[in-house]
């Protein structure tokens, strides 16, 4: 196989039972050499259970996870070439900081001299920035220090692939924004395959070369942050990755135009040709644009604004469309314009470009 | 108000705590003192305690030097081995057996002390005694092994007894072992031994501590086993104290020997855990 060069980890047909219960299935992906990976899903969809299995913490049930070419069937986790950021840290309490990092140069075989681990752990810490807190306790680390040092902990060996399982939920805003660019930065510096496991969309969507999407138990799509948002695979991941008005509608025979429930009638989207019936059309907040009444006769629908939500550079609209009930409408407020702030109770247009409709078989 | 309402929670704190403490003045303290009286004093011309102020009775502590050997040697010795035989149990419990099933075997840890420790004792001196074990060996040809009466069979006695106090603080501090450090030590390279001692076993260090101190406190004041597995050959501190309490009417030497233990086992507390704390350093911190 010419993967065993190229993908530094590979799933094949890999299935994990609980017993009678299947955590995840029919997983297929590979992750070339040097990238970095989102595992994106809601909680409970069997995203960590992949990360184990890579790990070496689980095995699977069928399939075979391959680490650069290599079948790991059996293989213990100490024998594997990766390192894992536990989703708590898992930081060794009875170690100060610089005994944590320098742990895994600890346990190599042959084994290393103790000026070469010190100078190796010192070169992790300064990777983190955190220099000067060798001689710390962990208890007396801050959450994004901790964290920081988990991350020190774990490139120290120099792994081929670092996994990581949540690692930025438990900080605070502003601690997560700067941690993301660390973390695209340090992958750049060290230049190792990531595999990053999160729920959260947005820094899926920020942080990685490619995305692959899971919804319970199985992947939905795979592909680059864009394509996941721009074109969708399914209703789900529509719906889970980025915000999406879902409406309704039939598709006529021979998928040129697609008839919304309220009877409005548009062009179906040139892309793709949707097979006819039954369907539910996903279409993005910010690909919709407001009109006031009258203003212009390109509106495809109509309806109330009940709501508005001032974001800073954005407005969010609530919009009680004529027939088809809660739209959600996104405007760049520069795009705007100050004039044209639109108030509740107002009556407007929502035209959209019907290429930017997605249609799936309902 | 706020002075009557700490003056309120004063007395209540007063009055949960009163019980305890009259239970100690009144069943520890001034017992010692009187200990400490007696021990100074005299033997009474028909047994007991005539007031005096002698170091006779101190002069006279190496005719009892086997007692204190025995005491010494097999107390913090059986718990050593209590803590050998312990810990892989412990281990077990805590860490490798089915959790649906774990605590029906933790229970089972507990099933003897349902029988007296006398009741458990006699069954082991039938054992090792010359109709038990001894008898089924002259049945393939060796003849006279001794098993009942010897520092042998007071070591068994002992771990026997103690085990399940041995166990549970073990048990106790291995439950609460967070999987994941097991599981981040792996990811690191390590193998399941260097795991154990790198990871496990530091971590469970306040239950072993805990149970020897336990065990070996306990030990020294041993007297039932010695009695019964050791016979006149064996005998420790306690058995001495009965002896002399009881039969001889010696109160005063009585006393100077438990003054003397009680001592010997206060210096050897404060050593333990001065040695403990500088091995263990800021650790304990980390660990509660
Ligand atoms: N050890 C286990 N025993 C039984 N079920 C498990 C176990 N680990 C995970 N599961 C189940 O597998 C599914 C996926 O879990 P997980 O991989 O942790 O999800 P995620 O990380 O995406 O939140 C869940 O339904 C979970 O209940
Ligand atoms: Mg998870």
């Amino acid at each position: 196989m010419t993967s065993a060069s190229t993908n530094d980890i590979e799933f094949r047909s890999v299935a994990k039972r609980y017993g009678s219960v299947t955590a995840v299935s029919d997983i297929n992906f590979a992750v070339p050499k040097g990238a970095f990976m989102a595992l994106l899903g809601p909680s409970g969809c069997g995203k960590t259970t992949c990360l184990r299995m890579i790990g070496g913490f689980e095995q699977p049930s069928e399939g075979t996870v391959y680490i650069s070419g290599e079948a790991m069937n059996g293989v213990a986790a100490y024998r594997r070439p990766v390192n894992m950021v536990f989703q708590q840290y898992a930081l060794f309490p009875h170690l100060d900081v610089e005994q944590n990092v320098s742990y895994g140069l600890r346990q190599m075989r042959p084994r290393i001299s103790g000026a070469e681990i010190s100078r190796r752990a010192q070169e992790a810490l300064e990777m983190v920035r955190l220099g000067g807190f060798g001689k710390r306790r962990i208890h007396e680390m801050s959450g994004g220090q901790q964290q920081r040092v988990a991350l020190a902990r774990a490139i120290v060996n120099k792994p081929k692939v670092l996994l990581l399982d949540e690692p930025l939920a438990a900080l605070d805003k502003k601690l997560r924004t700067a941690m993301q660019i660390e973390l695209q930065t340090l992958q750049r510096d060290l230049g190792i395959t990531f595999v990053l496991v999160t729920h959260d969309q947005e820094e899926a969507l920020s942080m990685s070369d490619f995305v692959c999407v899971m919804n319970a138990g199985r992947i939905v799509q795979v592909g680059p942050p864009q394509d996941i948002y721009d074109r969708p695979a399914s209703l789900f991941v529509a719906d889970f990755v980025g915000k999406t008005n879902r409406i309704a509608a039939t598709v006529d025979t021979g998928g040129a135009s697609v008839v919304f429930a309220d009877g409005t009638r548009v062009a179906a989207p040139v892309a793709t040709t949707p097979s006819a019936g039954a369907a539910m059309v996903a279409l993005r907040p910010e690909a919709i644009s407001l009109k006031r009444n009258g203003a212009a006769g390109t509106a495809a629908l109509s309806g109330i604004v009940t709501h508005r939500i001032f974001l800073g550079s954005s407005v969010e609209y609530s919009v009680d469309v004529d027939g088809l009930g809660d739209f959600l409408v996104t405007a760049d407020r520069r795009a705007l314009g100050d004039g044209d702030l639109v108030e509740p109770g107002d009556r407007v247009g929502l035209a959209f470009d019907p290429n930017a409709l997605h249609v799936f078989p309902a | 108000m706020p002075m009557a309402t700490n003056t309120k929670r004063n007395l209540v704190t007063a009055a949960l705590v009163a019980p305890a403490a009259a239970w100690l003045m009144i069943f520890l303290v001034l017992p010692f003192i009187a200990m400490l009286v007696f021990a100074f004093g005299e033997r009474a011309p028909e047994g007991g305690y005539q007031a005096a102020f002698t170091f006779a009775q101190f002069a006279r502590l190496p005719t009892r030097a086997a007692a204190f050997w025995n005491t010494m040697v097999l107390a913090p010795v059986g718990a050593l081995v209590c803590l050998l035989v312990a810990y892989p149990v412990a281990y077990y419990l805590a860490v490798k057996s089915d959790p649906r099933y774990r605590l029906i075997l933790v229970s089972l840890v507990v099933v003897p002390f349902w029988t007296s420790l006398l009741v458990r004792t006699y069954a082991w001196m039938y054992i090792l005694g010359s109709r038990g074990i001894p008898n089924l060996l002259s049945m393939i040809g060796l003849e006279d092994v001794r098993l009942l009466n010897t520092p042998g069979a007071v070591l068994l006695g002992i771990v026997y007894g103690y085990l399940p106090l041995m166990i549970m603080p073990i048990y106790v501090s291995l439950e609460k072992l967070d999987r994941r450090l097991l599981e981040a030590s792996a990811d690191l390279g390590a193998r399941p031994v260097s795991t154990f001692f790198g990871v496990t076993l530091p971590l469970s260090l306040p239950g072993v501590m805990t149970g020897v101190a336990l065990v070996t406190i306990l030990l020294l004041g041993e007297y039932l086993i010695p009695q019964l597995l050791g016979g006149g050959k064996v005998f420790f501190i306690g058995n001495a104290l009965v002896d002399l309490f009881l039969q001889s009417r010696n109160w005063p030497f009585g006393s100077a020997i438990a003054v003397t233990l009680v001592a010997v086992v206060v210096v050897i507390l404060m050593v333990a855990m001065r040695i403990a704390f500088r091995v263990a350093g800021t650790r304990q911190v980390d660990l509660v």
